[in-house]
């Protein structure tokens, strides 16, 4: 039997700047997790994926994490690797939770 | 200590030209990630969690004070202030920028570095022993074997695409310091029946998914032939060690699978001819490293004022105590400054500090620093009239905690907090377990104990040779905390038992709490450390203590 679909995001890290980013509903990258297109049908992510493959001028390493949406009805990480991923490193206060 | 020549610089300059056009490819997207990917691996540049990280190499651990005040440098002027010691003896910089990287490799080639090999399927960073040239016990120092091994191995076409990484590791002393047997190959300096010098081969070790300890492929050595018998042994490996699997793909596995006895046939078999090949330059090559290597000009002088601070300044003495160690000169110690001040992380170092540390080298130390597997910095050759000067120095820059082999003194990988491949986190565990014990003001009675970290199976921290080793896992999407005890990276090496079920993150420190709390009460005194402890009880009484009974009947 197939794996039941998880919902997505889109995530990269900027080509550049290393800086992690994600997807958004404007085919654009955003800093924010809670920016992120909610990628709620595997069709729909594996096609986002695809596109993103593309902007390989802009990204590097693209790929699908794992998402719930919030209270508020925004993404939010489905797993502690992708919550730290868009706070930072919990030793100092580096990384995205810096730029806020 | 050794400096480039002239083909040395020439070699990294063009290497750096060459990588700088390929960055400049890459952005401009005449190059696929999936084409660069391996040439920026090839000179130190992951893609981490939050960013770029940069592994620069620290030959055998040892640098002069120029070269650490430019990494200073470049932790002020490409990152964020710091630098993260690894247990390779290598640097780690956690947030360059791409196009900045190019720029930090010529700064690095300034002061003869670079971060060529210290990633890919190569032969890497050849590791040593962080006292080596000062140790009281050396019999011989090992860093022109391990200068001998960089350049033979560095860009050496038939072992550039290995089946998987290969580490060496070199000591020239009785106590392994330099943990041998966990390494694809490793080698003691020993003595021959006549006096002549030479090397026991230990083979096969390693920690990681399957841990294992290194085996005696050759008891002896002559040290002429060390390199065609390396050579042989890298020919062996890459002939025999599978491709078909990544998890099966070191030496390790290679030696597990086919008994010791056939690769050591093997081997003798391609060094018959691999002898023959050499030729002699490489003892040539040998002799001139070695005179580079020569001790540094000691100095004599009276020792009134050491006396007299160890009798005036109580945590003058508690430094003396726990962070010198014997120097092959009476008059002289080995000072190892603690990156774990109680709370903060293993391994880093500020770019303030760096240069103080720099300074002190400079001014006190003979121009030598090290960089030890326990991610701790060394000055291995002070005269002890110079130690309350250091000491105070030490203390106005937040480097003069006396820890060193004691609980805090933890070596912890960066796991989940900088790390792609960790599964949980290793630095906050470290932290708090850290804090915890300078607020309990246990950790001197505690005395010897190693504690180590991973933040995944690959074992950066080498939590198997832990005494008691700690490995973080994702345990159905929550990080979990599995428990090892007996582990030993010496000479008498030994894997860590797995204690039992996992403990969550707001359990483990508690847990290594109960653990050592335990450890106190089964001890039969002060002097009986908890490996020997352990060694002589088993895992029996620790498991009881880890796992009281009412919590294994909620289980």
């Amino acid at each position: 039997m197939a794996k039941k679909f998880t919902p997505k995001v889109l995530t990269a890290n900027h080509l550049l700047t290393g800086d992690v980013i994600y997807w958004d509903e404007n085919g654009d990258w955003a800093d924010a997790f809670e920016d992120a297109l909610y990628l709620d049908t595997e069709k729909l992510a594996n096609h986002v994926l695809t596109l993103a493959e593309k902007q390989q001028e802009v990204i590097v390493g693209p790929y699908l994490a794992d998402a719930a949406l919030g209270p508020d009805d925004k993404p939010m990480p489905a797993h502690f690797r992708e919550t730290f991923r868009m706070t930072g490193p919990s030793n100092y206060h580096h990384g995205k939770q810096a730029e806020a | 200590m050794y400096s480039y020549s002239q083909f040395d610089k020439d070699f990294i300059a063009e290497r750096n030209k060459q990588f700088r056009a390929q960055v400049e490819r890459r952005i401009d997207g005449s190059l696929t990630e999936g084409e660069f990917k391996p040439l920026r691996l090839m000179n130190g540049l992951y893609l981490q969690l939050h960013a770029y990280m940069l592994r620069v190499a620290i030959p055998y651990g040892t640098l002069r004070s120029a070269q650490m005040r430019q990494l200073a440098m470049i932790a002020e002027t490409f990152d964020k202030g710091y630098g993260h010691f690894t247990t390779r003896q290598n640097i780690q910089f956690n947030w360059p920028k791409l196009r900045d990287v190019p720029d930090i490799l010529d700064a690095l080639a300034e002061v003869e570095m670079h971060a060529i090999q210290t990633s890919g399927n190569c032969v890497r960073n050849v590791t040593s022993d962080h006292f080596a040239g000062a140790a009281a016990d050396e019999i011989e120092d090992p860093r022109p074997t391990a200068e001998l091994l960089r350049q033979w191995s560095t860009d050496h076409p038939e072992f550039a695409f290995l089946g998987r990484k290969f580490k060496i590791a070199v000591v020239g002393s009785e106590t392994d310091r330099a943990v041998t047997k966990a390494h694809d190959i490793g080698l003691r300096m020993v003595r021959g029946a006549h006096g002549e010098a030479g090397y026991e081969v230990i083979v096969g070790g390693g920690l990681g998914r399957t841990p294992m300890v290194g085996k005696v492929i050759r008891d002896f050595l002559p040290a002429e032939d060390l390199l065609p018998y390396v050579e042989s042994i890298l020919q062996v490996y890459n002939r025999l060690g599978r491709r078909d699997n990544k998890y099966k793909a070191r030496i390790k596995i290679t030696v597990h699978e086919n008994g010791l006895d056939v690769i050591r046939d093997e081997v003798e078999k391609a060094f018959v001819l691999q002898r023959q090949a050499f030729g002699g330059y490489d003892q040539e090559l040998f002799a001139s490293i070695k005179e580079a290597f020569a001790p540094p000009a000691f100095i004599d002088a009276p020792l009134d004022a050491f006396y007299a601070a160890q009798n005036a300044d109580a945590s003058f003495r508690s430094f003396v105590d726990t962070n010198l160690a014997e120097h092959k000169n009476p008059d002289y110690a080995i000072v190892t400054i603690s990156t774990k001040a109680h709370g903060k992380t293993p391994g880093d170092a500020t770019a303030d500090q760096m240069r103080v540390m720099a300074e002190l080298a400079e001014t006190y130390g003979h121009d030598e620093l090290r960089i030890s597997h326990e991610q701790n910095v060394i000055l291995p050759h002070v005269h002890k009239s110079h130690l309350p000067d250091i000491y105070a120095r030490l203390r106005e820059a937040g480097l003069a905690t006396a820890n060193i082999g004691l609980i805090s003194d933890i070596i912890a990988c960066p796991g989940m907090d900088y790390c792609a491949l960790a599964t949980a986190r290793s630095i906050p565990v470290a932290q708090q377990i850290a804090t915890r014990f300078d607020e309990l003001k246990l950790e001197h009675d505690i005395g010897a104990l190693k504690i180590k970290i991973s933040g995944c199976i690959n074992a950066c921290g080498h939590h198997h040779v832990g005494h008691i080793g700690i490995l973080g896992l994702d345990r159905a999407g929550v990080e979990n905390y599995q428990i090892t005890l007996g582990g030993d990276h010496t000479e008498t090496a030994a894997i860590g038992e797995r204690a039992g079920p996992g403990f969550a993150y707001d359990e483990i420190v508690p847990a290594i709490e109960r653990l050592v709390y335990g450890y106190l009460d089964l001890r039969n005194d002060a002097e009986e450390t908890f490996l020997e402890t352990y060694r002589r009880l088993g895992a029996a009484p620790f498991k009881a203590v880890l796992y009281p009974a009412e919590q294994i009947a909620a289980e």
